[in-house]
């Protein structure tokens, strides 16, 4: 069974959507107990860090996500909460992932938020298994994670970023691969066969 | 870098999709479900559905298809049509669409791109103006279609809007669209200049020339079009290989 926490962070349809396109069983929950039972986790999020921050302090988990050992999954927002901090409203987050996450500065041909489709490379392990270095995939944000030891997947938006992270048991992407067409499936199918 | 986005618009009626000359005239033009997802499988970057229901009934249809859209295509979906508060921004966020447009109602009220940014986020938030070229030159926000000439002028409005949140901006030419002889790409560089969120150009394509100049030295960040794919002229798939030759950056 899939856990998707719900901690009140934007809608959770799609990924509920891509889940269920794979034949996925899941729940959607804010349990600790559930959250912890689940076979794998998945941390969604779209909106504030700050705020997704506060709404995981009022549920009570923190703790409880830092303890997990199964596959955890974060997408988006759900990936920098992960982080140690971030620039957004000054945020100490969850410290999972040895990034900081950081505003994208405006600048001539630089567009924020960084919306659209961009490639990902430096692909590294089987999140990535049977996609191409090079390959598309489906941003939409304003803050991204800084290059770190955790890196495990690159793209250049301006400078370079971390288009996805790993820490043990523990993954993140900054991109949407609930929103990333056959790519995307791939690499929740990959996170789902770990 | 990013990719310059193609992206097929499909005007919504009771669930089927409709496309006319200058928004008149309807056809229709098949399932808006089964369309959307033949679009993204020959690739289309993003979809934009467009409600044009008239009535409360047709309204209700609309939010029953967003769900079924959700439910089966993995590609990002804007919709818009008829979107005045926070409470029908709400009711599209939970059927699943990824962002939402708005036009004439940012109008009437600005706070509403504030209000909807401020709640669910700047990337939520797409608002599009219909302008036209006054006989004075200057580009004024138009609404009802194209019917109504409003006091906003173009540039001014579109920096407002981004100010107050928006993530984008989809600007269409109601001297342009539906004529299929490409689109004022001045007006779009100049657009360009202004803000710093993305662009995009809608109305007037009728050849992938034309959406290659928009993308190019009309600086936009995605084209959307209509007729020149609903009517089966060019694939999407087809378009974006004749844009990569022509050395755009392109999804493939």
């Amino acid at each position: 069974m899939i856990a998707i926490i719900d901690y009140r962070m934007g809608n959770l349809r799609s990924v509920k959507n891509a889940l269920q396109r794979l034949g996925t069983e899941y729940i959607v929950t804010s349990s600790p107990s559930e959250i912890m039972k689940a076979d794998k986790v998945l941390l969604p999020g779209v909106g504030n860090a700050e705020m997704a921050m506060e709404n995981l302090r009022n549920a009570g988990l923190c703790d409880v996500i830092r303890e997990l050992r199964q596959p955890v999954l974060g997408i988006c927002v759900g990936l920098q909460v992960m982080c140690r901090h971030s620039q957004e409203g000054d945020t100490e987050c969850l410290g999972i992932f040895d990034s900081k996450v950081m505003r994208f500065t405006p600048s001539d041909g630089l567009k924020v938020p960084h919306m659209g489709w961009n490639r990902i490379s430096n692909l590294e392990g089987k999140l990535f298994k049977g996609i191409p270095s090079g390959e598309y995939v489906y941003y939409v944000h304003s803050y991204y994670p800084q290059l770190c030891c955790d890196t495990i997947a690159t793209t250049t938006y301006g400078g370079m970023f971390s288009a996805a992270l790993k820490y043990e048991n523990f993954y993140g992407t900054q991109f949407h691969p609930e929103k990333s067409g056959d790519t995307g499936e791939l690499i929740i199918k990959n996170f789902l066969e770990l | 870098m990013v990719a310059k986005r193609i992206i097929p618009c499909l005007d919504v009626k009771d669930g089927r999709t409709v496309k006319g000359i200058n928004f008149k005239g309807l056809q229709d033009v098949g399932d808006a479900v089964e369309l959307g997802e033949l679009y993204a499988r020959s690739g289309a970057d993003e979809l934009v559905y467009l409600d044009i229901s008239a009535t409360r009934e047709g309204r209700g249809t609309f939010t029953k298809l967003v769900e079924r859209i959700s439910d089966r295509i993995n590609i990002p979906f804007t919709v818009g049509g008829g979107i005045s508060s926070l409470d029908d921004a709400a009711r599209l966020l939970d059927a699943g669409a990824d962002k939402i447009s708005v036009n004439s109602s940012a109008i009437a009220r600005p706070a509403l791109i504030d209000e909807i940014a401020g709640k669910y986020g700047s990337q939520f938030i797409v608002v599009a103006i219909d302008a036209k070229r006054s006989q004075d030159g200057i580009w004024y926000a138009t609404t009802h279609g194209g019917s109504r000439m409003t006091q906003k002028e173009l540039f001014s409005w579109a920096v407002e809007a981004q100010e107050r949140g928006a993530g984008e901006i989809l600007f269409t030419s109601m001297d342009h669209d539906g004529t299929r002889n490409g689109y004022p790409c001045g007006t779009f560089a100049e657009l360009a200049g202004k803000v710093s969120i993305p662009i995009i150009a809608s109305g007037g394509a009728g050849s992938p020339r034309d959406i290659a100049d928009v993308l190019t030295r009309g600086k936009a960040d995605a084209a959307l079009a209509a007729s020149i794919f609903h009517y089966g002229e060019i694939t999407i798939g087809e378009l974006k290989r004749q844009l990569h030759e022509m050395n755009i950056n392109v999804r493939l």
